[in-house]
């Protein structure tokens, strides 16, 4: 890693444990701006507690982290955050707009009074996202995918550096999955945000990975997904024999417990 | 007619009428938050409570509205420590409001004063209220509209979206606190209005009504402040002139009555709004 860089996301000896369980320790990790991260690894293994390390909601066991050169804190402007896909109520009186807009200004005190500047800046993330057909409907009656796209607005409308995605394609359809990626790729592409994605299915998202970081067992592995995503190294992980297959441009891991990798939630 | 405009004339029908508007706005604002994060349980809760807290304050110092707020201060502590997540909130709630409506009958008991005291809490007895007490819910009202403006936008995240909100810098914990106590406040106020037993006509239905029209959450909260504004004010002057019946019966109506016609036209109004697949 180049030293003129500053990395957009810095781990150091970041441990993490509750109680007697250890989750992960001894964690080095320098991720370059505009990087597009997956993290991988069993349910339980802390994946959406490394993304609450990172949004300043969670303090490490040990060790140091930065995003974007410093200590995260709640509420830092820098960060985007994308949470896991739950269904809004279907009679919740709010608008996508109104969702998106709470990602702006959302935390302030007083009424949402219309306001040109602010206006703009929610008809740009909207557009970022291609959602513009349905932003005035009411959330709770649009689709998951739809629903998903003015998160990620949210998540975006104030421009963060680093983009925290918990498990964005979960309960989508591979349509509305594709989509979904396509789009998180084109802002990295174009905006060069920085994407840590949380999932538990690499191959949605292995065209446009350039790291992966897998949790698993209390050891962690980072790398190119080609250099993870190996029997060695995943059975070192594990501490199990596995087997990594390629059949085209998928990948296939053999002898993880289906229970424990896919039906996380 | 004669008589309402003789009476619009007389004092305590014109801090009644300011009262009530002002407590129909607190609960017309609160509302649409108290639908939003499913609270109705706690609406009724609190004001059921605040029956004994009514019960209390006569028996202790002749003054049935202190002593229902006092209560409901209580009541919202309790609701708040107890009920942590809202999985167990409704539990909780129903724990507490058994054992303190049987504190309620047992303090009444006690109290050796009008019979009609009780029904009063029960059903609401705006005209009895003094001046004085009035003034202290006038003012209250006055200060609850005032929070809810102040943490509007920081309550709808927390609402809607709260694991974002609490990303974004929102203390959701505290939030909801200080609204368990607006809301208390405001129960209790309602209840003076239209009674224990019928706080909900003016702290939910405007809401659920403003609901069935708009989905801009900033619409859908004036149109509950409005619906409430008119289903009390029609219903203390209709109480008025008819000079029998207890003004509650006419806010009820009134209000389920703007329910119903929203009801009916909202759908047609919900298609309208452009849907992609």
């Amino acid at each position: 890693m180049s030293a003129a860089i500053e990395p957009a996301i810095a781990l150091r000896g970041a441990a993490m444990r509750y109680g007697a369980r250890t989750l992960w320790t001894d964690l080095d990790l320098d991720i370059e701006p505009g990087a597009f991260v997956a993290v991988l690894g069993p349910n339980g293994a802390g994946k959406t507690t490394l993304i609450r390390i990172l949004l300043g909601l969670t303090a490490l066991s040990g060790g140091t982290v930065t995003v974007g050169g410093r200590t995260p804190k709640r509420g830092d402007e820098r960060i985007g955050y994308v949470p896991q896909q739950r269904a809004l109520d279907r009679d919740l009186p709010i608008r996508g707009r109104d969702l998106v807009r709470l990602g702006l200004d959302g935390h302030r005190r007083g009424l949402p009074l219309v306001r040109g500047d602010v206006a703009a800046r929610v008809d740009e993330a909207i557009d970022a996202v291609g959602a513009r057909a349905y932003a005035s409907a009411p959330v709770g009656r649009l689709s998951g995918g739809e629903q998903q796209r003015l998160r990620i607005a949210q998540a975006i409308a104030g421009r963060p550096l680093v983009l925290l995605c918990d498990e964005p394609l979960l309960s989508l359809d591979p349509g509305h999955q594709h989509g979904v990626t396509e789009l998180l790729e084109r802002l990295r592409r174009e905006r060069g945000t920085t994407i840590l994605f949380v999932t538990h299915e690499i191959n949605p998202v292995l065209p446009y990975v350039d790291r992966v970081l897998y949790l698993a067992e209390g050891r962690w592995a980072a790398g190119a997904p080609d250099e993870v995503f190996t029997g060695e190294r995943l059975s070192e992980l594990y501490g199990t024999p596995i087997d990594v297959l390629r059949v085209r441009d998928r990948i296939v891991v053999v002898g993880i417990d289906e229970e424990s990798h896919h039906h996380e939630h | 007619m004669d008589n309402i405009s003789f009476y619009l004339q007389q004092p305590f029908a014109q801090h009644a009428l300011l009262a009530a508007g002002l407590v129909a706005v607190a609960c017309g604002a609160i509302g649409p938050f108290v639908v939003m994060r499913r609270m109705a349980f706690a609406v009724h809760g609190t004001s059921e409570l605040a029956f004994t807290g009514a019960a209390a304050g006569l028996l202790i110092a002749g003054n049935a509205v202190a002593g229902a707020l006092c209560g409901s201060l209580v009541v919202a502590a309790i609701i708040g420590v107890l009920g942590e997540r809202e999985s167990e909130r409704d539990a909780s709630i129903g724990v507490v409001l058994a054992f303190g409506l049987g504190i309620g009958v047992l303090l009444l008991g006690y109290y050796h004063g009008f019979a009609t005291a009780a029904t009063n809490i029960l059903f609401g007895d705006i005209f009895g209220v003094s001046t004085g007490q009035l003034v202290l819910l006038g003012a209250i009202a006055v200060a609850v509209v005032a929070v809810m403006t102040g943490i509007y936008r920081p309550l709808l995240f927390a609402s809607v979206d709260p694991e974002v909100a609490a990303a974004r810098g929102v203390h959701t914990r505290a939030l909801g606190l200080v609204f368990l106590v607006a809301l208390a406040v405001t129960v209790t106020e309602a209840a003076q209005v239209v009674g224990t037993l019928l706080v909900l006509s003016l702290a939910i239905t405007p809401a659920a009504a403003a609901q069935r029209l708009t989905a801009s959450p900033l619409r859908a909260t004036l149109l509950s402040v409005l619906f409430a504004l008119v289903a009390s004010e029609a219903g203390l002057v209709a109480s008025l002139a008819s000079s029998t019946v207890k003004p509650s019966v006419f806010i009820t109506s009134i209000s389920f009555g703007i329910y119903v016609a929203c009801r009916l036209g909202g759908p047609f109004v919900q298609a309208r709004v452009p849907r992609t697949a």
